[in-house]
């Protein structure tokens, strides 16, 4: 019987693929053609994460042209709270 | 409750929640309760503009359910201190899971 403190002996959870991307820099895709890159200080089991260092882009789609490229809008934040439901993705290796 | 007890330690920050609806509304942070419901004070919206309905209002409750993001001061977060609880709340999460 695996104590809760030693989390070497549990099975793999995907949660874990997260838990070691604590300090690192981590790409999320949101809903809404949304996407952020920053470092992982915090989530949780309902995927809500803390991200430090951030950039967020958007991408915004013409409604009538199907075939225009998107706009895409950059923003940054020192500090960023993310609720966990606007989640699709996090990833250790951000795209270039 | 990891995101509950790190929202405890920011209430008396300005803070900026950032909407679904893609409202910004700007305060000083009141309370935070289990669902992240915030309650925010003196509130301006960011692009007062573009989303008028709120001029008037000074002080307002936030279901936490249509926030998308809350940007906060970055000086007011201890980051050594957050993975740390965030180490020791997802070690519980496994214990509890291999209980279950």
């Amino acid at each position: 019987m695996a104590s809760p403190s030693e989390p070497g002996n549990r099975p793999d959870e995907p949660l874990d693929l997260v838990r070691l991307c604590l300090d690192e820099i981590v790409f999320v895709k949101l809903r809404g053609d949304r996407e952020l890159k920053g470092r992982l200080h915090a989530y949780d089991s309902h995927c809500n994460v803390v991200l430090g260092e951030v950039e967020e882009t958007i991408y915004k789609f013409e409604e009538d042209d199907e075939d225009a490229e998107p706009v895409t809008i950059k923003k940054q934040s020192e500090m960023l709270f993310v609720r966990g439901d606007s989640v699709v993705l996090i990833s250790p290796n951000p795209p270039s | 409750m990891l995101f509950f007890s790190f929202f405890k330690t920011l209430v008396g920050q300005e803070v900026t929640v950032e909407l679904k609806n893609d409202i910004s509304i700007r305060g000083t942070l009141k309370s935070v309760d289990q669902f992240l419901n915030i309650k925010l004070e003196n509130i301006s919206v960011v692009e007062e503009i573009k989303y008028p309905h709120l001029s008037a209002v000074k002080s307002v409750f936030i279901r936490g359910s249509t926030v998308r993001f809350v940007h906060l001061p970055a000086t007011q977060v201890d980051t050594a201190l957050l993975q740390d609880a965030t180490r020791r709340e997802a070690a519980q999460a496994g214990g509890k899971a291999k209980l279950g």
